[in-house]
């Protein structure tokens, strides 16, 4: 598979550096912000193509013009929580670059006409931002003012309803979707939930142009990410690269493979397992086939030696333990799926047990609050296709990882 | 064309069964007694002959968690 419309390669713009998350650093290398009217922005944003980084992919211009057709005054929010054990992108953004996050939540906050702006973010980038937002204050540079809100250790406290509640003061659990969030968010407002790194990559297309943006990337997905890469890669860490950026490269630039790879899991906990194969593009549209996009960016090395299924029901028994408690089919049957699933992957299989988790897989999905439940059948529904051959395995009585097969991914 | 669906707040039901009772054409319980659309829809499509029994489902629903709602 080739791109033909870009050199997709890894390379660094939010994380062009110098990354000490310094103001004047900042201001010395972009300048002060542009200020946009709503129209502008809007226009901008979908000549970019830019979409959101937090793992759905929307387009940001459609989000906030749906903001803007609602009435009432809306609040904007940064969503850093990073609520994805095996994501740490944006809270390296934050670390080392603050400002360009910071910059666009000020852009769309004035081309909004917002009053309130709020930043969510997990413990680790508290102070950080704190102290960013100080420097800033001294500069004259936020005319919104920025409450920060520490979100808790949660996987389900990053998804968008759940920020609203934390913002409001309320448990960061997901809400019933009745009303859209765009429509009726925080206090009831048309509210603009935005993850960190959405904003940064804003904040460069303000300066630079969609141009400038769409010459990394894909026509179809264009502008660069960041993918945390973790697993058996030897030098794990937050790669940038444009959209479409071959796997292989990805590994590489964090090290490369630790020892021989079987597969990745892509976009995270909620994403979707695919062979190991360097020349596979990161893009949606090549992962698509798989039951795979690039979500929030997760990269999850599985060395050959490792068992595949063991390692999803690994992650799906700490998904069912991440449920909020509030809806029946989730608390239920996230349980009952790893649990299904463990059963499968440790050496307790029966006939019918394969059948069993496609039909509670399907069962839990579309039936919560959130997405959780969704997420979490896709993933195992990916690795019932990746692992088929384990799964045969496994019924036999027998398993293909190459030592007992217990072994979980190195971390 | 907007269709008339049937929302369930999942935050709200409690799985009394009621409305699986009521609305058998559109509805089951799952293994746990939540309610289910036979088609696997998240939101239902209610047809027009069960809009009433719908709305009976909606009234008398304990934990209040079901909605009519326009898609």
């Amino acid at each position: 598979m080739t791109t033909v419309d870009a050199p997709a390669q890894v390379q660094l713009r939010l994380l062009a550096g110098p990354n000490d998350g310094r103001l004047d650093t900042h201001l010395g290398r972009h300048g002060r912000p542009p200020v946009l009217d709503a129209g502008r922005l809007v226009e901008l944003l979908r000549a970019a193509g830019l979409t959101g980084r937090g793992g759905a992919g929307f387009p940001t211009w459609r989000k906030i013009e749906a903001v803007l057709r609602a009435p009432g005054t809306p609040v904007v929010v940064a969503n850093g929580s990073e609520g994805e054990p095996a994501s740490g992108k944006d809270r390296a953004l934050l670390a080392y670059q603050p400002h360009l996050v910071l910059d666009g939540l000020q852009l769309v906050a004035a081309a909004l006409g917002a009053r309130t702006a709020h930043l969510y973010v997990a413990a680790a980038s508290a102070d950080g931002v704190r102290a960013a937002l100080a420097a800033r204050r001294g500069a004259g540079l936020d005319p919104v003012a920025v409450t920060v809100t520490v979100a808790p250790e949660a996987f389900v406290a990053g998804e968008e309803s759940a920020v609203v509640a934390a913002v409001s003061g309320r448990p960061a659990v997901p809400a019933d979707k009745l009303r859209r969030i765009t429509e009726s968010g925080v206090g009831g407002a048309p509210t603009l939930v935005q993850n960190v790194e959405t904003l940064a990559h804003l904040a460069l297309i303000a300066r630079h142009g969609p141009a400038w943006f769409r010459a990394a990337g894909t026509h179809d997905e264009p502008g660069t990410f960041l993918a945390t890469v973790g697993g058996a890669v030897d030098a794990p860490g937050v790669i940038e690269a444009g959209y479409g950026v071959r796997l292989g490269d990805l590994v590489d630039a964090a090290g490369g493979p630790a020892s021989p790879l079987q597969a990745v899991l892509l976009g995270g906990y909620h994403g979707g397992w695919v062979p190991a194969r360097p020349e596979l593009e990161v893009s949606r549209a090549a992962l698509a086939p798989f039951g795979a996009s690039p979500g929030a960016g997760i990269v999850l090395a599985l060395p050959a030696h490792a068992c595949g299924l063991a390692e999803t029901a690994r992650i799906a028994g700490y998904l069912a333990g991440e449920v909020a408690g509030q809806c029946g089919p989730c608390v239920n049957g996230l349980p009952r799926l790893a649990g299904t699933l463990g059963d499968l992957a440790h050496h307790r299989a029966r006939a019918g047990l394969p059948a069993e988790v496609r039909r509670l897989a399907a069962l839990v999905t579309g039936r919560g609050a959130c997405r959780h439940p969704d997420g979490t059948a896709r993933m195992i529904i990916s690795a019932m296709s990746a692992f088929d051959a384990d799964v045969a395995a496994h019924l036999a009585g027998r398993c293909l990882a190459a030592d007992s097969g217990h072994q979980g991914v190195r971390r | 064309m907007s269709t008339t669906r049937l929302h369930v707040d999942w935050t709200a039901c409690d799985g009394r069964g009621l409305c699986a009772e009521l609305l058998p054409e559109l509805l089951a319980e799952d293994d746990w007694g939540y309610p289910v659309a036979h088609t696997g829809e998240a939101e239902p499509e209610v047809p027009r002959q069960l809009q009433d029994s719908a709305r009976r489902a909606v009234d008398r629903c304990p934990a209040l968690a079901l909605r009519l709602v326009q898609r």
